[in-house]
């Protein structure tokens, strides 16, 4: 076992694991810090695939913007203390149910394809790196990469009309 | 790596993502758990995108940039999430600023 697999199974188990942190901390800002450390083994994922460009991207875009934006809004609204209501208990192991339910058959549909002799490529391979990705992005992607300048634009300013008072 | 342990690896991280949203009544917790499923999305995107260059590196072809796609999808998907947390976040504010609660059992009519 190389220090490759070893470096996967460790992300994966952080991964998941702070994963279920997420949904299962009673106080919201410890579900905001654990999803960071989702995001973080995430990225470590996307560097073992050796996808810089989007590993870097994760961590500034959701560690760095997003999360922070979630942080704001829960201590804006002083909800970092456990005082949410639960749901009903049976609503609730309805809910774990399903949810296990999806991944049981997900996963019977998924682990006989015939794709599954396939390796994805780690460590090695310059698809992911800036200037591939740049040099694909402002030629073929241009006109799409446009809208979504706009795109930023009216979500800046929706956001604004939504959030200010009356 | 199997392209196998990937996809396991991301179906579990979107099937805790809907038992957040199934099992949660704050609307903030709702909102994370929708930014972990679209990145468990993202995480299958990247090892696609790897298996299929590997696919074109095997074929012969040494100078391939097969599977940079998936890698520029994965760029337009975060886009569109900082996009749609502002908005969604703006509109939580909005919402605890009228009624004083994020509990979602309290947003079933979208009046008063």
């Amino acid at each position: 076992m190389g220090i490759t697999q070893i470096l996967f199974w460790f992300l994966s188990i952080v991964a998941i694991f702070s994963a279920l942190m997420v949904i299962s901390s009673k106080n919201p800002v410890h579900s905001v810090l654990w999803l960071i450390l989702t995001f973080f083994s995430i990225s470590g994922h996307y560097i073992l695939l050796n996808a810089q460009f989007l590993a870097i991207v994760n961590i500034i875009v959701y560690a760095g913007a997003i999360m922070v934006l979630f942080l704001f809004v829960i201590m804006l609204m002083n909800l970092n203390k456990e005082t949410e209501p639960q749901k009903h208990k049976w609503l609730r192991i309805a809910g774990a149910v399903a949810g296990g339910c999806l991944l049981l058959v997900l996963v019977a549909a998924l682990k006989d394809t015939d794709i599954k002799h396939q390796q994805a490529l780690v460590n090695t391979g310059g698809i992911g790196l800036i200037k591939n990705l740049g040099k694909e992005l402002f030629t073929t992607y241009v006109v799409p990469f446009e809208i979504s300048s706009i795109l930023f634009l009216s979500a800046m300013v929706g956001a604004v009309v939504i959030g200010k008072k009356e | 790596m199997p392209i196998n342990y990937y996809i396991f690896l991301s179906l579990a991280l979107f099937c805790i993502g809907i038992v957040g949203v199934l099992t949660r009544r704050n609307a903030i917790i709702i909102f994370m758990c929708i930014e972990l499923m679209l990145n468990a999305v993202n995480l299958l995107l990247v090892a696609f995108s790897k298996m299929h260059h590997n696919a074109a590196l095997l074929a012969g072809d040494a100078t391939t940039t097969a599977g940079t796609d998936g890698q520029l999808f994965v760029f337009f998907i975060m886009v569109v999430a900082a996009a749609e947390v502002s908005v969604g976040l703006a509109i939580i504010v909005m919402m605890y600023r009228n009624i004083h609660s994020v509990d979602v059992n309290f947003l079933n009519r979208l009046k008063h």
